[in-house]
């Protein structure tokens, strides 16, 4: 991300940067990150109320975790397999809020999928972030696979897959944390544990409190972190990029992380959550803890803190007008890419590629995203 | 040239690969020291090293995932799944993943991977040794399906199949492997995917098939011929993407299809290419396109007088033939 002038400590490393061996600018970069996932996440459930984008699927609560855990890896080398709440995670390896925004009006232009995947389903290959799918935790299994091909082919690269506590209850984490314990492969295992998967509490996920337990079963680390601790977070992904990058093998870290949202725009929580944990959440948000630990730490002033955030704004105003105002995709472009190269045996549909087809007005059209996801 | 059997042109082709490119690695069951159940990975491990040629733990999907995710990242793997039967847990990492891969990314990223299973019955393997699982597959955009008959198709083929960049589910009749011989040029020749090959030309009737059962059609064409049938054997070799001109072009001069498949007859390949036919060749046809296939019971039965029942044979198919030309 843009470096900004950092809030100089001691030659740009205040004791708070220091203490896990970074620099202010770093603290800064992150709290950037965060920063910006969190607005462009609010424009997109504005964006989304005023009828203009069909579909929300929010990372808030996870940005502190997200930002943290990416910050060790090393852009354009490691790889991430993000999931759908990863907005923080995307920004933090090289997305930009633009590439948020297009994805989710699918413009043509969208980095990931060219308006093909309902947004949240952010990856491209420029920045090494895995394309995601709907099926949840398959995802796993790829970072597995990239890291299997770092060690073979001995590229020194680290494989990060991210995801829910849901998620690991499906079988390809275990399928995954197997293999690649077995072969110790440079790999991590982030889960963002916000205590619910859509509506189902975590009680009713987990016959033990933690997923980091299970990773004893493999014969690997497995981490506690508070999500809302953004130093601690780096500290644990540090150690298990270090020690992947050693040889050493895989780590699970888990952070527990807090859903300040709905499951996605289509979702009523309140059916599942009480009025009272709702109110609850407001104080634990994590972004103001971060903020709070920068200022108290003297790395972050109220000028520097005024700069970011009327930056981010018109950061993310100049993104949703490009995306607002951008290209949808040619209908004559729906055939491409199948397979490499274009097959004439594949046949088109008899309508052809015109427009016409409720393509026209779609913009303002939830129906179709309601209940894909919930 | 020289004469070899079906999984030794298949075991010298990969041989070969692994020698020629180094991105190319091998993973699977029992692939190792074993050298596999059916020994098509002979030899490999020894050469190739516990790197390239990877022992996994009885977990398809992982199989598959991983090797989406080395594709993604510089490899070329080749996935063997012991028997075709067991590829279904891996069937979400295949069709929602492997196959939308480079759609879904709008070109970003490609899964050059093959997937090699063995299947098909007539083998004593009963109901979970047996399945035919082509299509669950061909119905899916985005994966090819090869089902070579020949060692030379399955060399050139497997060829083909290593070195393209979309996922690619090449099936192996476990019967033809031993059974089958042929000759094998020497040099790196390859068989394009997607293109059939008239294997028996003929005037009076096309019979499509792939994998064993374009045998038994052959064998069925030269029992009718005496009868004064002539018969048109279209040996698919690619179920998808499909060589329609090929298909078309025969039924169009012959005016009568027979399809022959071992898989389940209702859904099974053989209705996709009877309903093409039936649209785009209709004004030729002189007879009602037929299916002679696999009946529809949920697997190949153990007892050998069962298996017998189920199995396509050449008898089986020289009736439908007979019965296509009375018409």
């Amino acid at each position: 991300m843009a470096a900004t002038k950092p809030k100089a400590g001691a030659a740009g490393v205040s004791e708070l940067a220091a203490s896990v061996g970074l620099t202010d600018d770093d603290l800064i970069g992150m709290y950037r990150v965060i920063a910006t996932a969190r607005a462009v996440d609010e424009r997109m459930w504005v964006l989304n109320r005023a009828g203009r984008i069909p579909f929300v699927i929010s990372g808030q609560g996870h940005e502190d975790a997200q930002a943290a855990i990416a910050w060790p890896l090393e852009k354009r080398k490691d790889w991430i397999a993000p999931f759908y709440r990863s907005i923080a995670t995307c920004l933090a390896f090289g997305m930009q809020a633009r590439d948020i925004l297009t994805a989710q009006y699918a413009k043509a232009i969208d980095l990931s999928s060219g308006g093909r995947q309902m947004p949240g389903h952010y990856g491209n290959v420029a920045n090494n972030l895995v394309s995601l799918s709907s099926p949840v935790a398959t995802q796993m299994l790829h970072a597995v696979g990239i890291a299997l091909a770092a060690k073979l082919r001995k590229t020194g690269q680290v494989a990060l897959t991210t995801m829910g506590e849901g998620s690991s209850n499906q079988g390809d984490v275990h399928e995954g944390l197997n293999f690649a314990a077995i072969h110790k492969l440079p790999f991590i295992l982030c889960i963002e544990n916000n205590g619910y998967a859509i509506s189902v509490p975590v009680s009713k996920q987990l016959a033990v409190p933690d997923v980091a337990a299970r990773a004893s079963g493999y014969g690997i680390p497995g981490v506690i972190v508070d999500g809302a601790d953004v130093l601690g977070c780096y500290r644990a992904a540090k150690e298990a990029v270090d020690r992947a990058r050693r040889g050493e093998g895989p780590t699970l870290i888990e952070a527990k992380v807090i859903r300040l949202t709905a499951h996605s725009s289509d979702d009523q929580q309140t059916k599942y959550r009480s009025a009272e944990e709702l109110a609850d959440l407001q104080q634990q948000d994590p972004l103001p803890r971060f903020r709070k630990e920068l200022r108290d730490a003297g790395v972050l002033t109220e000028e520097l803190e005024a700069t970011i955030a009327a930056e981010v704004k018109a950061d993310i105003d100049a993104a949703t007008d490009y995306a607002e105002s951008a290209a949808d995709p040619d209908p004559r472009t729906a055939m491409k890419w199948v397979f490499a190269e274009d097959w004439p045996g594949e046949t088109p549909p008899t309508w052809g590629f015109g427009g016409g087809h409720g393509l026209e007005g779609h913009e303002g059209d939830t129906s179709a995203a309601e209940g894909a996801v919930d | 040239m020289a004469l070899k059997t079906f999984i030794e042109a298949i075991r010298e082709t990969m041989t070969e690969e692994m020698r020629r490119d180094e991105s190319v690695i091998l993973l699977g069951e029992d692939v190792g020291l074993k050298g596999g159940v059916f020994l098509a990975t002979d030899g490999l491990f020894a050469e190739f090293g516990e790197d390239r040629v990877i022992d996994t733990p009885l977990s398809e999907s992982m199989i598959i995932g991983t090797s989406i995710g080395a594709a993604m990242n510089g490899l070329r793997p080749i996935a063997e799944i012991q028997f075709a039967d067991f590829i279904h847990p891996a069937f979400n990492q295949l069709v929602s993943e492997a196959a939308r891969m480079r759609y879904r990314s709008n070109n970003g990223f490609g899964v050059p991977m093959t997937v090699r299973a063995p299947y098909g019955g007539g083998v004593h393997g009963a109901l979970y040794h047996s399945q035919s699982v082509e299509a669950f597959f061909a119905h899916v955009p985005g994966l090819k399906v090869v089902i070579p008959s020949t060692p030379y198709d399955a060399a050139g083929l497997l060829r083909s199949s290593i070195r393209d960049d979309d996922p690619v589910l090449y099936f192996e009749h476990k019967k033809m492997y031993r059974s089958v011989r042929g000759d094998v040029p020497a040099d790196d020749y390859l068989v394009p995917l997607g293109k059939a090959a008239i294997t028996h030309p003929g005037t009076q009737i096309t019979v499509l098939a792939y994998g064993l059962m374009a045998h038994y059609a052959l064998e069925a064409a030269d029992v009718v011929a005496e009868e004064g049938v002539s018969v048109e054997v279209v040996d698919l070799r690619t179920l998808r993407p499909l060589d329609k001109e090929t298909v078309l072009s025969s039924v169009k001069k012959t005016g009568k299809c027979l399809i022959v498949y071992e898989d389940n007859r209702f859904l099974g390949y053989g209705a996709e290419l009877s309903a093409i036919i039936a649209e785009e060749a209709f004004d030729y046809l002189d007879g009602p396109v037929s299916r002679v296939a696999g009946p529809d019971v949920p697997g190949v039965p153990y007892n050998h007088v069962l298996e017998d029942w189920f199995m396509v044979n050449p008898e089986k198919i020289a009736d439908g033939i007979r019965k296509l030309a009375a018409y």
